[in-house]
């Protein structure tokens, strides 16, 4: 949401992890206690999915069944009204009850039914939707970083001048255009007019889901206009912050004294400036996660994708209140391993965090 | 210092821009039915989808609208939702980011958890849910949502400020007057904050107008009103992009970044005043490394 205000969180990252580290720790330890606040975040994201729909006005549960009747023509069985009481509230039962009631059939991987595809398992929707989802942001976001901060450090290495004054403001303008809306350029130039790639959809129509190389292919294709849009508006971000971070790094004596040695440009700009200005972006890395799969749901409705924000897209103009709900766990869980995978790496790239004491 | 903020072209651009939407927020609807004399919602089946002409400067809808009463409308909407999150989202932030700074302790902890939480769940993901039981909500409830949600981004750099202002002798001064906490928080702290909150708020605002625009592109806004995002969603709908009727589609996304554009170069002039080092490494140092480059070249050879 604050784009444009990352580049002064990375300026002050730097002090935030010297004080984080000024005590020497195992590397156990870090990533324990990181390990240790996602469980938290995660307890956090399971109890707000309690409450909400406990807490919107009217009683989601009533309608949902009242939906179920409707379309089947009959009620649903005492079975599937338990379950839809205990994910979405009952009045009989007080809170704590219920609380643990939904926790366990949390723990049994027991999401509901889906009401508009009634009676499919939402834990089958949202497991088939999934894989799309990674494949796509995953390889969006591993682009947009790479780009973005190989950018950021050949822009910031000579704040300025001429790479520096055409690349940074086109890069923040970039980042304040909706996601959406650049793939809805993108459909329309490169799909409608120019016919380079097809307007919607996850593989060819006649290809058969599965390790087989036709269909393999056809996900490749169909998946290159929406990474490349969702690359496109998330690598701005971090050429902005990574510039800054080279701009600040460039400043220390080491800088310095590496020029005053007479090394090679190259080699101060990336062993010396680069490296150190680097692990700000990787924090800022696992903070973004969660904004550019924001982002990416609406691209994915855009091409009618067959990931997790189609299918939320489908849940919500369907009131299709369990799916909305297994979405958005499902999608925090991601976010949750993706920000994990960032703090290992960060692990890797700062020695401080793993002096022994 | 407001002298000095006004002096770069890009404030000033920025600026410009930037109290232009604010106009047509304002007055933009009187504009449309007393000036220009055309409705967002009044259908004219004579002419559907038609490309901007002198009739509909900016085209017709697939029903028969005028797209640019839309627009002008649409940014009242839009911005309406941006200033709601962003007022809300920004005093969450200021309150939770100065207390963790100034109190310490296990109020600190507590905060900075509770930020970091909120930074790391996917907050679009979570608006959307909620968004979807709120069908339909106006502006003010889509914009109080993404504020509640939307909060944590600058809460961390204003703690980290707010912490080290706390040791200035300024404000070590005052404390050992005997200052009461809430005094010295917005009297001698704040102030210095000022550069931050407004960048945040500025950020905060485009962020509503994104997400705004995301919630309604998803039908999640209340059918009766026109906002950009709900114009981009019946473009879609109606089919503008295989029909190629660029003119339904483009307005609206083009006045969301250029709203966003204009606040990034303000927030360029307040980063550069509140960031010293940013604007020192523009001039001096970069001078002295180039410098220190060209000898090193001079004594390569």
């Amino acid at each position: 949401m604050t784009d444009p205000m990352m580049a002064s969180e990375a300026a002050l990252a730097e002090p935030a992890a010297k004080e984080q580290t000024a005590r020497p720790r195992r590397r156990t330890s870090y990533l324990g206690k990181r390990l240790g606040f996602y469980l938290l975040v995660t307890w956090v994201a399971v109890t707000l999915n309690f409450f909400i729909p406990r807490l919107m006005p009217g009683d989601p549960a009533t309608v949902m069944i009242a939906q179920i009747t409707q379309r089947t023509g009959q009620p649903p069985n005492p079975a599937t009204v338990e379950s839809i009481r205990l994910l979405f509230g009952s009045p009989d039962q007080s809170l704590i009850t219920q609380y643990w009631g939904y926790l366990g059939q949390l723990i049994h991987g027991d999401l509901g039914l889906s009401i508009s595809q009634y009676p499919v398992p939402v834990a089958d929707l949202v497991m088939s939707a999934l894989p799309w989802t990674l494949m796509l942001v995953g390889s969006a976001t591993a682009l947009a970083f790479v780009i973005g901060v190989g950018l950021g450090i050949l822009v910031g290495w000579r704040p300025g001048r001429g790479l520096d004054s055409v690349v940074t403001p086109l890069s923040t303008v970039v980042g304040v255009v909706p996601y959406f809306w650049v793939a809805l350029l993108a459909v329309w130039i490169f799909a409608v007019k120019l016919r380079w790639a097809p307007v919607s959809g996850g593989y060819a129509p006649d290809a058969t889901p599965g390790f087989n190389l036709p269909f393999m292919a056809s996900a490749l294709g169909y998946g290159a206009l929406p990474v490349a849009t969702i690359v496109f508006s998330a690598f701005g971000g971090w050429v902005f912050g990574q510039r800054n971070m080279m701009v600040t790094t460039l400043s220390e004596d080491y800088v310095l004294l590496a020029r005053a040695k007479g090394l090679p440009g190259w080699t101060v700009m990336l062993r010396y400036a680069a490296r150190n200005a680097l692990l700000p972006s990787v924090t800022n890395f696992a903070l973004a996660i969660g904004g550019l799969v924001g982002g990416s749901l609406l691209t994915e409705i855009v091409f009618s994708y067959p990931g997790m924000g189609f299918l939320l897209f489908d849940a919500v103009s369907n009131r299709d209140y369990p799916t909305m709900q297994a979405v958005f766990l499902l999608i925090t869980l991601t976010v949750l391993l993706a920000n994990f995978l960032a703090d290992s790496l960060y692990v890797l790239l700062d020695p401080r965090t793993r002096e022994a004491s | 210092m407001v002298l000095r903020f006004l002096s770069g072209w890009k404030v000033r651009a920025g600026l410009t821009v930037f109290l232009l939407f604010c106009l047509l927020a304002l007055l933009g609807p009187w504009f449309c039915s007393s000036v220009l004399h055309i409705s967002p919602t009044a259908l004219d089946v004579d002419s559907v989808s038609t490309p901007p002409s002198a009739g509909h400067l900016l085209g017709t809808t697939a029903s028969g609208q005028d797209v640019l009463a839309q627009l002008i409308t649409g940014a009242r909407q839009s911005m309406i939702a941006g200033l709601v999150a962003s007022v809300l989202g920004t005093s969450i932030a200021v309150l939770v980011g100065v207390t963790a700074g100034l109190a310490g302790g296990v109020v600190d902890s507590v905060l900075t958890a509770l930020t970091n939480v909120f930074l790391t769940m996917p907050a679009f993901a979570l608006i959307f849910v909620i968004s979807g039981y709120t069908q339909g909500g106006g502006p003010v409830v889509i914009g109080i949502i993404i504020g509640i949600f939307g909060w944590a981004g600058g809460t961390r750099a204003l703690r980290s400020q707010t912490l080290s202002l706390r040791n200035r002798d300024f404000v070590v001064a005052m404390r050992m007057l005997g200052e009461s906490r809430v005094r010295l928080a917005l009297v001698e702290v704040l102030p210095h904050l000022i550069g931050w909150i407004s960048a945040m708020f500025l950020g905060g605002f485009v962020g509503g107008v994104l997400a705004e625009a995301g919630l309604a592109f998803l039908g999640l806004s209340s059918a009766s009103t026109v906002s950009w995002g709900s114009m981009i969603s019946e473009a879609q709908q109606g089919n503008a992009l295989l029909g190629g009727m660029w003119w339904w589609f483009a307005p609206p996304g083009l006045c969301i970044a250029l709203l966003g554009a204009s606040v990034t170069l303000v927030n360029f002039g307040i980063d550069e005043i509140s960031n010293p080092r940013l604007r020192n490494a523009r001039r001096t140092l970069v001078r002295r490394a180039r410098q220190a480059a060209v000898k090193g070249a001079d004594s390569d050879e």
